[in-house]
């Protein structure tokens, strides 16, 4: 990438970023970076922040502390329509999808072409159908989202977030729920569109093996901290024991499965307790 | 007692608080009226499913309410040999009171109930984020022209309800028992006054609306995003309008009705 050409170097800049809810700590003095062009994966176990994360970024949650720049503006400091301008350029693939429920598919995958272009139908129907061919559903385009899978909910999701072209997509966990001929597929098109439309990708994901595989870039959470950062490569060969598990799915290791227990036999001979 | 005057203290303070989100909500949700208004096609359907489908329930309680007022009224004003004035004591009751009043309950209940589940399920199913990040904003494309639309129905509905209780008043009254026809219509075009019955009845379920759709459209985007959050919004809805509305309505009838 050529520095010289933007504002700054990094699409999204992240600086001593601090955030909770309630009394728990989600972030604790943060820092990252999301290179332009290159594909970035946030991993870390379920309920360390990930989406939340996400939605900080896009300016839907507000942090304690800290600087979130994306393109050079800094988001938490963005006038509403300031905001909303950055947001016209960001693609989001929420975990559930959220597609609109009172409209079908073809009419979800249109919403944001009609929301903010002037754009003859004519026009609008050749992207809904190109968008919709892309993650293979132009079929699909009659059925309404609660006749879908969760799965095919995700990928017209997918379709609708990069219906305007953006800048910049952020998935989350856009690998659940799929099977696994089109998680391949998924992988191989998220590659494609970053690198054929230019995007800037973030990836949150704890789905390891397929997100290591298309990543550029990991940064791994744990805790309100990043453990670690590096390529793929880098991360896999971490001496770090923590993303050691974390990589190999282990049981056991610094991460514990079990929320703390009393000792598992006791618990099961100690049969005068309802429970 | 200490525990009992803190408890006291927090409820009051989240009491104020929703008070404050409420009011915020409120003024948001009137400033995208102007943009709605823009949109006609996005009214057109929020007319449709707040009101137009709130007709049958509607016609059919204002019917078996007249009926019941005919019934009721015929009864008393015959000992008083007062029976051709049953037009003027059915008319001025729906009109006054019972039309606003019970469309106005009979409204939360259907309309505003299913207001705040659709607001508080696509609030759980994160279409209302989904909508923030595409740059569409939620208030003016969702809440707003529900709240407009709540707001341009219940007066039609009201004055439905009265209308057709007049009719089952005058089936029961001039059909099965008796009554003179041209008594009960000339008696209830004498006396029936435009500025204090007709256009107060008015005032009256246009204030009913606003407030039932507030509510309804408020704690649908206010509730706690899960399953068992929107039901409980869902059940709050009814009982605060019931509540909202037949307090107000009090309120109102002393100002209107109290100098003479
Ligand atoms: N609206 C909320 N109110 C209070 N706490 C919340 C809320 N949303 C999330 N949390 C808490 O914040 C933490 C992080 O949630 P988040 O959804 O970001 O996790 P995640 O990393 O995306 O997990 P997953 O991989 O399961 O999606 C969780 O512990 C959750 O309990
Ligand atoms: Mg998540």
């Amino acid at each position: 990438m050529d520095a010289q050409k933007y504002p700054t170097p990094h699409l999204v800049s992240i600086r001593n970023l601090s955030f909770s809810r309630g009394s728990t700590k989600i972030f604790d003095d943060v820092s990252l970076d999301i290179e332009r062009g290159k594909i970035t994966a946030i991993m870390g176990p379920s309920g360390t922040g990930k989406t939340t994360l996400l939605k900080l970024i896009g300016g839907q949650l507000r942090p304690e502390q800290g600087d979130i720049t994306v393109d050079g503006q800094n988001i938490p400091q963005l006038s509403r329509t300031k905001l909303y301008q950055v947001r016209k350029r960001i693609g989001m693939l929420f975990q559930s999808g959220a597609l609109l429920t009172d409209m079908n598919v073809y009419d979800n995958v249109a919403f944001p072409l009609r929301a903010h272009t002037q754009l003859p139908e004519s026009m609008i129907r050749t992207l809904v159908l190109m968008k919709l061919q892309a993650v293979g559903l132009r079929g699909a385009r009659g059925l309404m989202p609660n006749e879908l899978s969760g799965g095919m909910a995700r990928r017209v999701a997918l379709a609708r977030a990069i219906a305007l072209d953006p800048m910049m997509v952020l998935y989350d966990e856009p690998f659940t729920g799929q099977d696994p001929i089109s998680m391949g597929v998924l992988a191989h098109l998220i590659k494609s569109l970053n690198s054929t439309l230019g995007l800037t990708s973030i990836i949150v994901s704890h789905d390891v093996s397929e997100t290591s595989l298309i990543a550029d870039y990991i940064y791994v959470l744990a805790d309100g901290k990043i453990i670690g950062h590096g390529t793929p490569a880098v991360i896999r060969q971490s001496p770090s024991t923590w993303i050691q598990q974390f990589m190999t799915g282990a049981a056991d290791g610094p991460v514990h499965f079990h929320y703390p227990a009393k000792n598992y036999v006791d618990d099961l001979l100690s049969t005068g307790k309802r429970y | 007692m200490i525990r009992l005057l803190r408890q006291l203290g927090g409820d009051t303070r989240t009491g104020f608080t929703k008070l404050g989100r409420s009011s915020r909500f409120l003024l948001l949700a009137l400033g995208g009226v102007v943009s709605v208004l823009l949109r006609p096609r996005l009214l057109l359907n929020q007319l449709y499913s707040v009101g137009v489908l709130s007709f049958l329930i509607i016609s059919i309680s204002g019917l078996f309410v007249g009926m019941v007022l005919g019934l009721q009224g015929y009864y008393t004003l015959s000992d008083f040999g007062a029976e051709e004035t049953l037009g003027v004591l059915v008319a001025a009751s729906l009109v006054r009171e019972l039309g606003p009043v019970i469309s106005g309950l009979l409204f939360a209940g259907r309309a505003g109930s299913a207001l705040t589940a659709e607001i508080g399920l696509m609030k759980a199913t994160e279409q209302l984020s989904g909508m923030e990040m595409m740059a569409v904003d939620p208030i003016k494309r969702i809440i707003s022209p529900r709240f407009l639309a709540g707001c341009l129905s219940m007066p039609l509905l009201a004055a439905l309800f009265s209308a057709i209780g007049i009719i089952g008043g005058e089936w029961v009254g001039v059909g099965l028992l008796g009554v003179d026809a041209g008594a009960y219509w000339g008696q209830m075009q004498a006396k029936l006054d435009f500025q204090n019955d007709i256009v107060n009845g008015f005032i009256k379920s246009l204030v009913f609306g606003f407030v039932a759709t507030w509510i309804a459209l408020f704690e649908g985007y206010d509730a706690v995003p899960t399953a068992e959050g929107v039901s409980r919004a869902t059940t709050r809805t009814v009982v605060n309008s019931a509540f909202s509305i037949l307090g107000i309505d009090f309120i109102l009838t002393a100002l209107m009705f109290g100098d003479d």
